[in-house]
Formats: C-alpha cells, structure tokens, sequence
C-alpha cells in the first residue's frame, strides 16, 4: 500500500506491505539507523521516534500507521554539526555511554520537555522509566535532561 | 576554547558521545549493504539429546532461500572455544543445551528466514537432562562431553598457609552456603554482525565484538581457513560487559559468506535468541568456612566453589580462577585452603562478565565477614579497615601486593560520609511498616589476563597528510569510553586539541593485536603502548622540524596545539606542512607494552595453565541505605556510595561513568536479575520477564575517587571497569541483614524472600 507521511520535515511517499514494521521502513528503507532496535516487543525504548511530537515505539507500530503522520526521528532532532540542546547536553552530562539507549532516551525527553519544559527531577525519572539503559545507571541522563539549555 | 589540548585529568565530554546522541554513529547492527541476505541459526530447542537427523528439504525448496546448511557442510573442525575447543558451529551429532544450532538459512529476507527456519524438522533422541551440578556431578550422570571424560570441566585448589590446622586453633569458626544466579548480560544491541567473502579470497567480518583479533584464529580454526585471509571489523559496540568476548555470530556468518561468494550476509539475533544462544554469568554456590580470634584477626579459610559453565567451557575455568583467587576477599588471611569445580551441565553456556567469577565470591566472603562482626559484637566497617589488605601484605593467593592499594582508604571514605555518620538515626526515622537497614562491602577484582597469557597491546598513532593525528585503536569500545580515552592520551603527550585527533575502531588490517576488551585491561595496556608511540612522535616530529627549519640541535622544540615550535628562536612548523612534507611511513610510530605478571613463585593454582595469578588490584568500598516494605517485601535502594580506588583518574567523567554502570548492573544482580531456567529450559526469554533495572529502580549513585598512584599504569591509573560490578550484591546482603536481622545467602533477593525471612522471624514492627 501506498503511504504518506512527513518525517523530519520532508514529505515521503512509501509503498509498504501490509505487515512492514515502522522499524524496519526507518532503518532499512529510509537509511534512519538512529533509530535502534533493542528488543522488538516494545519493553526497551531504544525505537522510540516521535510520531506527532509524541514518544511511540517504531517496533510496535507498522509502517501503514504512518501514514498521514508527522515524524520526528533522531536525525530530525539535530546533527552532530548542529544538536538539539537534548542531544549537546547527553555529550556533555556524560549520559551516553555505549550509545545504543541514547537516540531513544533524547527522544522520550524530548516528547516531556515539549510538555513540561521544567520538569522536577522525579518527573523525568518517571518519563524515561520505559526506556532501558544497561551502561549508565541512569543519573547522568537524569542530570543531561535536567539541566539542558532552555531555548 | 578550541585549540585547548584535548588532556588529562579534566572531566571532558567523550568524543563519540554526540554522534552516538545524534543518532549517526555507525554500529555493526546499523549496517545494510545493497542485496544483502540474512542468515539465521535453527536452534535446537531440547536441552540435551542425541542428534539423529535434521530434515531441510522443505526449507530448501522454499522459494528465496539461498542456503540451509548442516554439520556436513562446515569446512574446517567445527569447533570453537577460547581455551577448551569445545563449542560446535553447528551441532552434528549431539544437542548439549536448548541454544544449540543444528542449521543455518540464509535468505533473501527476514521474512522468508523466519519461515525457513520453522519448516527445518529435527529429529533427536533426548537423553538425560543435567540440569544443574548435582546432577552433572552424580556417579552415572551421562557425560556432555565423552572425549573430556567427565562433567567436571576443572577442579583446582589453592592454597596457603595450613588452613584446617589454623582452623581448629582459631577463636570463632562460622559456616555458610552461598548461591548466586546465572545473570545475563542484556547489552542493548544484541549480537551481531555481517560477513562477505571477496573475490581476492579475503572473508571480511563487521560485528560487534570485544575481541577482533581473536575472532580471526576462532573463526579459521573452525572453518578452515587461514587466520590472515579473515578481515575483522569492530565498530563501537552497544553494550558488551563480557558477554561479546568470544565466538557468537562469526563463524556462523563465516560459514554463509563461504557458501555465497560475494553476498553480504547479516545475522542479528534476537531478544530471545540472545538470551537463548548468549552467555550468561555463571551460577555459583560457595562453601564457607571461616576461622578468626576474638579480637577481630582473619586467620584462616577453607572454601568450596562450585561454578556451572552450562553446555561449553568459554572460559569457565579461568573464571572460577578469578573467583578462587579473590576467595577470602580483599583482607589479610594467612590460612586459606580454595577448592573448585567448574561443572559442564545442560544449562545456557556461561561465559566472561563484568566482575569475572569475582561478582559470585563477593556475596561469599562479605557476607562472612558481616556474620564475624555480628558474631563478635563488632562494627562491620571497623572489622574491615582492621583486616584489609595493605601494600606490601601477601593476598590470600599469596601474592605480594608491590602495586597500589587504596582499600583502607576507600573504607576511610565510606566511614566518614554522612551517609554512614547518620545510619542510625535514619535507620530510627523509618515510615510505619517499613524497615532500614545499611549495608557495607569491601571489593576488590584483579586487572588483566594474569600470568601465562600475555597482556599486551600495540598502539599505533599516524600523522595525516593535513595534520590530524589519528590512533589505530587495538581494542574495541563496547562503551567504557576507551577510544576516547585513547584521544585524550594523545592529546595529553603530543598537546593536541580533540580536533586534531581521531581514533579508528579496531580493524585486523589497519591496526595492531592488542587483546580483548576485557579483564579492566583495555585503557591500562593499549595507553602504555600508546604513550610509548606518542613519545617516539614527539622525537620524531621534533628532529624533522629541525631538518625543516634549519636548526642544528634538536633541543629546545616543544609541541603545541597545530605546530612544533622551537622555543629559543619562537619558529613553528604547523602540523598541516609537517604532514604533507613527511612519506607516510615516517608518518607512523608504533610501540608496544606488556603488562607486568607477578614474580612471586607461589607453590600453588597449579591446575590452572593461565590467568593464575594477578599482580595489579582495583579496591572499593560501597554503602547501601535500602528500605524494606514489611507487606510487600519489596526492597528500595534509596542510596549508594561507592569509594573506588582505580589509581589516578584520567577522566572523571569517565571514571564515574563506569562505577555508576557497574553499580547498576549489580544492584540488578542483587535484586532482579536472575536468569530463569527449569529443567534447563530458559524461562526468561524476554525482558518482561527477565527485568533489568530502569530509572526507577535506582538511586543517584555517588562515586567517590580514591586516587592512589599505580606506578606501572599509564598516567597512575588501573582498569576499574570490573570492580564497581562486585559491591552492590554483599552491600545490599548487608543492608538487608542490618535491616532484617537474618543473613542473605542467596540471590537475587526477592520480595517473596523478603516475605519468607519477615515471617520466619516474625514481622513486629
């Protein structure tokens, strides 16, 4: 089937089949392998991508869901030459350690801080719970969300 | 700001950290060549049994499979294995646990894959399942592996002293039984990897894996081929902690790719395959028998350990090496008598993890050692600084410490930290309901390979033709932050801003063998080659801005941000002119270092032809205030100090990076993590039902530096990646005895336990 969708601000058009997940269009199709895949049944948080400013699991989402969505994946969010403020304050609080929980975990921040931009360290606590991380024992990223540049 | 040299001692942001938070860094899993193909493993699915026939002839004939291949079709021994070869790529004949892979499909797609391997039918004769040690252990168990001749893959001793006769002439003896939990590793990228063998006969690997020069005998000792004509990759792995170090996909990707000349083969296991077919850390039971006088002095142990490598050996007898080595923990024990057995059962293979046979033997002797001071009415940190090993005291392998030791002042931390200062008064400011308790615990984990195998590296540093430095990484980054760290050793010899270094991932063909990434020897080893190499740059860039600037001596050039600069005429070479002026093989240096092996002659731990013993100790001490719900049983950890002495720091960031991990991944030993089997059958194939710690599960971990200075290492540092993973497990034991009143022998600590312990003591409040 044919789908539309706008990610990271460019208008696509796909044809996927009809049991083709988010996941695989991303990373596969679309050469988005930022986006990363650590357990396929929706318990780690390393696919999240940001379907209408909101956090969703890419491996628990078929691609023809996409369809009429707006996507932010972790490429849209920033580059290396020009990061979001989520992504400069992982690097420098230290919060990425081998990097693979790291997309997915900017990502879960970035849906809280679109709604709570000031949230109590406990909040982001809460927030991230769905995302695994198995290097860092979480305190780094707590403090990179906590204390990231505000715009 | 940016021309500031890239150095060490600050806490500096890690280089591959924002192209990893950016989500461009490439890891092996990210990796999807044009036409490639996956291959994936039919696995058995019995714990134990005789192989009778596997039937592929409907996977076969379905349409967009290229190859199913059997025992029949592996060139070479079919066998892998670090020490003990042991380990068949495809399984002919016999089926030792449920991961055993008795076929190999390689498909158009991951669909077609899928299918493939469920039409594959196997046929094989159960035999009797070993599924724990007593039962590998019984007089007529069947053997796993008949040309071994027995279910023990090692029983070794270590000894010192007399310990039975100091035994029976100490003040107090106690007697416990320990068990830990086989405990996996559950890095977020499982393993991975793509193969492809080119026209020129070279068969190229990517995979995310902790020991790319090893691979390549691995790899041509199964298939049968020659080591050099196998190219091994490793990019930045997504976790590894152990569980990467040794073979998993390589030579099954191996062995497609020399079926399929010129395909990209990629295999990627899955969540529960990686539970299935990964290793685990080995499950333990320990023995112990502990002598000391009334006032407080060690004065002998008589121990048994036994340790269940599942269906393979990896490298299960040098991990009960380690454990037997620290058996007596971190103190001054004159008397020990070590005996271990290493088992074979039908269990997942067990192989190398984060605290190495060390993280079981921790629960053993700290909690011995809270029974001692309960026993003798002492405070349990007091009893500690008293015995704990000093430089200069011989280790309970006999070992003279001649290298750093910080233990005591780790302990010194712990004990002045208000965390401890205020125990008791928090512990009195407990909700209704609701028990304190504070734990401590005393660690240490020897560095590197031991003797026998020899731990070295060979760096490799090259100036670019537009002035750049770039390092030749040996060994992989599985996320400790090593290549960083290799930058900033550059930085800090040649004076470099982070601009102006680069450091490749470890390549068999660009860079030098230099090891695994393991044994908290990665940054130790590979930085004393790469300060030698670093040294040799300088001498040599030196001596060609001489040549360059027409200066006769060569005394007086000092290296700066871009540029040699010679300090008595103030004339400066850039780097850029340097790089271009010099042929590349004047652009290289390359040096070498091999860490040094103690040189006691110990009259013991014969049995163990490598690793046995170790010279150069990381120490700490932890504390734990955890809470106990009285209804519940569930247990909160609501905060965690951890004194770590790993030498000087090189960067804090990093360092503190490595405890907090460590940290976490042994608070889930202690209270989550158990991997589940019954009957040798996992039960926990997932992570809903086999739970790691998130967010909320931990506190804000404190990690104190204790920085003693290691004279061998490089800038004073030791490898503190393991040690961080031993405290957590005896601490909360010890919080929760403080809390509970009745002593842990068992992990991981469940409410149910919990539960059980409240209502054999009676819960009054």
């Amino acid at each position: 089937m044919i789908i539309r969708f706008c990610i990271n601000g460019r208008d696509t058009e796909l044809d996927v089949r009809g049991d083709e997940r988010a996941v695989d269009t991303l990373r596969e199709r679309l050469g988005l392998t930022g986006t990363k895949e650590g357990c396929g049944t929706g318990e780690c948080g390393a696919c999240a991508i940001l379907v209408n400013g909101r956090a969703r699991l890419s491996c628990l989402t078929l691609a023809a869901q996409l369809d009429g969505q707006d996507l932010t994946t972790i490429e849209g969010l920033g580059s290396p030459k020009t990061p979001h403020a989520l992504q400069r304050s992982f690097a420098e609080h230290g919060a990425v350690q081998c990097g693979f929980c790291t997309p997915g975990m900017v990502v879960a921040a970035a849906d809280l801080l679109a709604r709570d931009p000031h949230p109590e360290r406990e909040t982001i606590r809460e927030a991230l719970s769905g995302n695994l991380c198995r290097c860092t024992g979480y305190t780094r990223i707590l403090d990179a969300v906590h204390k990231v540049e505000k715009p | 700001m940016s021309h500031e040299p890239y150095d060490i001692g600050p806490a500096r942001p890690r280089l591959d950290a924002l192209a990893k938070a950016c989500g461009t860094e490439l890891f092996s899993a990210d990796s999807y060549p044009p036409g490639l193909l996956w291959a994936g493993a039919r696995r058995c699915g019995v714990p134990h049994g005789i192989l009778r026939g596997v039937d592929a002839a409907e996977a076969r004939a379905l349409p967009g499979v290229h190859a199913v291949l059997t025992r029949e079709d592996v060139p070479g021994s079919n066998r892998q294995g670090i020490v003990h070869k042991d380990m068949p790529v495809l399984c002919g004949t016999r089926v030792r646990h449920c991961g055993d892979p008795v076929a190999l499909v390689v498909a158009e797609s991951r669909d077609v894959l899928r299918k493939a391997l469920a039409l594959i039918h196997v046929d094989i004769e159960p035999r009797q399942t070993l599924a724990d040690m007593d039962a590998a252990l019984a007089p007529d168990a069947p053997l796993i592996h008949e040309p071994h001749g027995s279910n023990i893959l090692l029983a070794a001793e270590i000894h010192k002293g007399n310990a039975e006769e100091a035994l029976a002439q100490c003040d107090v003896v106690l007697e416990e039984t320990y068990f830990t939990p086989a405990q996996a590793h559950a890095f977020l990228e499982t393993e991975n990897g793509l193969a492809r063998l080119d026209e020129d006969g070279i068969l190229h690997l990517t995979v995310s894996t902790q020991a790319p020069f090893r691979d390549r005998f691995e790899i041509g000792h199964a298939l049968g081929i020659e080591p050099w004509k196998i190219r091994v990759h490793s990019p930045f792995l997504g976790g590894g902690f152990g569980g990467k170090d040794g073979a998993t996909v390589q030579c099954l990707l191996g062995l497609a790719a020399l079926r399929l000349p010129g395909r990209t083969i990629k295999m990627w296991w899955d969540r529960e395959e990686s539970f299935l077919a990964g290793y685990k850390r080995h499950a333990a039971r320990m023995h112990y028998r502990l002598g000391a006088m009334n006032d407080g002095t060690l004065r002998s142990l008589v121990c048994h350990l036994w340790y269940d490598t599942g269906a393979y050996a990896h490298l299960g007898g040098e991990i009960m090496e380690l454990g037997m080595e620290h058996a007596a923990g971190p103190y001054r024990v004159n008397h020990m008598d070590c005996r271990g057995l290493c088992v074979y059962t039908n269990n997942p293979v067990a192989g190398a993890f984060r605290g190495f046979g060390v993280a079981q033997a921790s629960l053993a002797f700290e909690g011995m050692m809270d029974r001692l001071a309960d026993r003798l009415g002492r405070d349990r940190l007091d009893l500690r600084r008293q015995n704990a090993l000093r430089r200069g005291d011989r280790n309970c392998a006999g070992v003279t410490l001649t290298s750093s030791v910080g233990l005591d002042e780790c302990l010194r931390r712990v004990q002045g930290h208000e965390l401890w200062t205020t125990r008791h008064a928090w512990k009195k400011d407990a909700p209704p309901f609701t028990r304190r308790g504070v734990g401590v615990a005393a660690v240490f984990n020897g560095m590197g390979y031991g003797r026998g195998l020899a731990d070295n590296a060979i760096a490799k540093i090259e100036l670019t033709p537009d002035g750049r430095f770039v390092i030749y990484s040996g060994v992989p980054d599985m996320g400790q932050g090593n290549a960083s760290t290799f930058a900033q050793i550059a930085g800090e010899m040649l004076c470099q801003d982070a601009g102006r270094l680069e450091v490749i991932q470890p390549d068999t063909e660009r860079s030098h063998p230099s090891g695994s990434a393991s044994a908290g020897r990665t940054t130790y080893t590979f930085g004393q080659a790469l300060i030698k190499a670093c040294e040799m740059m300088t001498t040599k860039l030196v001596r060609r801005a001489a040549l360059a600037l027409m200066i006769d001596e060569p005394g007086g050039f000092t290296l700066v941000p871009g540029a040699v600069r010679h300090l008595p005429t103030g004339k400066e070479l850039p780097l850029t002119v340097m790089g271009a002026m010099l042929p590349r093989d004047d652009r290289v240096c390359v040096a070498e270092y091999l860490m040094p092996v103690s040189r006691d002659v110990l009259d013991t731990g014969k049995d163990f032809p490598l690793g046995f013993p170790h010279l150069i100790f990381p120490f700490a001490a932890h504390l734990v205030r955890v809470e106990v719900d009285e209804l519940t049983g569930l247990v909160r950890v609501c905060d965690y100090l951890a004194a770590t002495d790993g030498g000087r720091v090189l960067n804090p960031q990093n360092f503190h990076q490595q405890i907090e991990g460590a940290v976490a991944q042994g608070l889930g030993f202690a209270l989550m993590e158990g991997f589940g089997t019954e009957n040798a059958r996992i039960t926990t194939p997932d992570l809903s039902t086999y739970l790691i710690p998130t967010s909320l599960d931990l506190p804000d971990t404190q990690s104190v530096a204790v920085e003693t200075l290691e004279h061998s290492g490089p800038f004073g540092m030791k490898g503190v990646g393991e040690v961080g993973m031993n405290g957590p497990l005896p601490a909360v034991a010890s919080a929760l005895s403080d809390a509970l009143g009745a002593h842990i022998t068992r992990a991981p600590v469940t409410p149910a336990m919990i539960l059980e312990l409240l209502a054999s003591r009676g819960a009054q409040a």
